[in-house]
């Protein structure tokens, strides 16, 4: 009895498992197919002639190296920025008394509810008086600060001792000071949760650089491939080489920090 | 205060003052000639709300957004659910494998993943008809047909999403205390009694928190439409950011677009406040 409820419950496991990854094994098996290969039938899993072709025309014919650094540069600065601005935000809301804090979080948190879109509008028309559209500066801007970040580091900066805080100003240390050499070490684990986070938002963001980035030169990875896809209805085995190039690199930032990525969706969940 | 300096004028700068412009704009007729000369914008009260109740197109985004959110939603928040229950039984053999396996689509890029679905859905070589037709079931055109455009949707966004709320889900059931369903079973509850008076009622918080971060984000839907099916067949995927996008950056109607965006807001806004009451009901 129990040998036959362990494999029913493994065999579900598995159709499931198999369900999930057989659209992205397909994905990188057809992009090492030649041309057309994938548009036979039956659906071939795998390629007959495993070749490169499809990876050489992107980077060569449409010069898809522009995305990748577009995209790099950007989910990098942003990452970076956020996290500097985000944690001295979140550590001064968990740490420093102030008239009204309480109510100035409250109020941050309770318009997390307005969704990004209802922004999207006159922060065009902001960026465009300003010159700043098709800029990377344009991109970034959004991404600055966030509301979810400072509540993240707030939470985690708030289990952080008042001593250890009060030992340092005594040794004489600054305001920056205790931010820059007690704060930001403790707070390691969240800042590596919030700047995968981070990054993996800005890659995969869409809606946004599909706005601000007008000139084609400007693409982030996504908008481009949205665009070339668009063009290449036929060419399914380049553009499956294009969505590897696009997942692959969230992915292997995934593979190695995924420890930190499952603790912070706890942290964001479990805690309300 | 200084370290507050930084974020709060980003967040005001870039947050708080489109979201007040934004709600004046939609009581103009912003439209492109004012794009190079905003005064030419004339205040039209509440006439962009007047036209979107009677646009077709709008509740036409409405009712798909609508589909998608009440469909989609339950859908995935249930898979989520069964997997979470599946990984969490005890004798469950390599379980980071399958949840890895599970989880993988979560951090896949959309616009990506939305591309390859778009060859999965092929009617003659997609993967899904063919893995249909093994089963006997006649091919679907799956994007070309209004009646399963739809559902196509929701299938991926399931796909994509089941992982994530499974992950909330299993730290859900972690918190359960074991003692509980030894003692139901001393009592002689079977599984599906401690399924529903057990782990349904514990895990209420969880799954009240995962609907309303599900439903927030499936009122936004527009890469896979954007992506797949550009809202079409017969406008069965416009969606109401897609609307929202196409008046705005497409036509330059940013009056129009930015009253699109305040309804959505709106209806936002009303279902959380729904869902939480809801929840305080049942926890009062």
């Amino acid at each position: 009895m129990r040998i036959v409820r362990s494999i029913g419950l493994h065999g579900v496991l598995l159709l499931l498992a198999v369900v999930t990854m057989a659209p992205l094994f397909w994905m990188v098996s057809a992009s090492f197919m030649a041309g057309g290969e994938a548009s036979t039938f039956p659906p071939p899993f795998v390629p007959a002639n495993p070749t490169l072709q499809q990876y050489v025309e992107l980077f060569t014919r449409l010069n898809i190296t522009h995305y990748v650094v577009n995209s790099a540069l950007l989910s990098l600065s942003v990452t970076g920025i956020s996290l500097m601005v985000n944690s001295m935000a979140g550590y001064a809301f968990a740490k420093y008394r102030f008239a009204g804090r309480e109510k100035l979080f409250k109020l941050l948190i309770a318009s997390m509810v307005i969704p990004a879109q209802v922004t999207m509008l006159p922060l065009f028309l902001m960026l465009n008086k300003m010159g700043l559209v098709n800029t990377y500066f344009g991109v970034i801007i959004p991404g600055l600060a966030s509301i979810f970040g400072i509540f993240l580091i707030r939470q985690f900066a708030l289990s952080i001792p008042d001593s250890l805080i009060e030992a340092a100003r005594m040794d004489g240390a600054g305001d920056f000071r205790i931010y820059w050499s007690v704060i930001l070490p403790l707070c390691k684990p969240i800042l590596i949760t919030l700047a995968i986070f981070t990054f993996m938002g800005t890659w995969n963001d869409f809606l946004w650089p599909l706005i601000i980035m007008t000139d084609d030169s400007m693409y982030t990875l996504p908008v481009a491939l949205a665009s070339l896809s668009g063009e290449h209805v036929q060419d399914t085995e380049l553009m499956m080489a294009g969505s590897v190039m696009t997942v692959l690199p969230v992915m292997l930032v995934f593979l190695a920090l995924q420890k930190y990525y499952i603790s912070g969706i706890m942290a964001g969940g479990v805690k309300e | 205060m200084l370290f507050l300096a930084p974020a709060l004028t980003a967040i005001g700068l870039f947050f708080f003052v489109p979201v007040l412009a934004a709600l004046l704009l939609s009581f103009t007729d912003f439209d492109i000639y004012a794009l190079g000369n905003f005064s030419v914008a004339r205040f039209v009260g509440l006439r962009n709300y007047l036209q979107i109740a009677g646009d077709p197109l709008f509740w036409k985004a409405l009712k798909n957004t609508l589909y998608f959110l009440l469909a989609g939603g339950p859908l995935s928040i249930a898979v989520s659910l069964g997997a979470a229950l599946l990984l969490n039984a005890k004798m469950v053999r390599w379980k980071p494998v399958f949840r890895f396996v599970y989880f993988a689509p979560v951090v896949t890029t959309l616009v990506a993943v939305a591309v390859v679905w778009r060859f999965v859905y092929h009617p003659r070589f997609g993967l899904l008809n063919y893995a249909l037709g093994l089963v006997g079931i006649n091919p679907i055109d799956w994007l070309g047909d209004p009646n399963w455009a739809m559902p196509a949707m929701i299938i991926l966004a399931v796909w994509k999403n089941f992982g994530y709320n499974m992950i909330i889900f299993i730290a859900g059931l972690q918190n359960i205390p074991e003692s509980l369903y030894e003692a139901a079973n001393i009592d002689g509850a079977g599984s599906w009694e401690c399924f529903r008076r057990i782990t349904l009622p514990l895990l209420a918080p969880t799954t009240m928190f995962i609907t309303i971060i599900t439903m927030i984000g499936y009122f936004q839907f527009f890469a896979e439409p954007y992506v797949m099916t550009q809202g079409g067949p017969l406008n069965s995927t416009l969606s109401i950011v897609m609307l929202m996008y196409q008046q705005g950056f497409r036509w330059w109607s940013m009056g129009y677009a930015a009253a699109i965006a305040f309804v959505l807001f709106l209806f936002i806004l009303l279902a959380s406040v729904v869902q939480t009451r809801l929840q305080r009901r049942r926890a009062g």
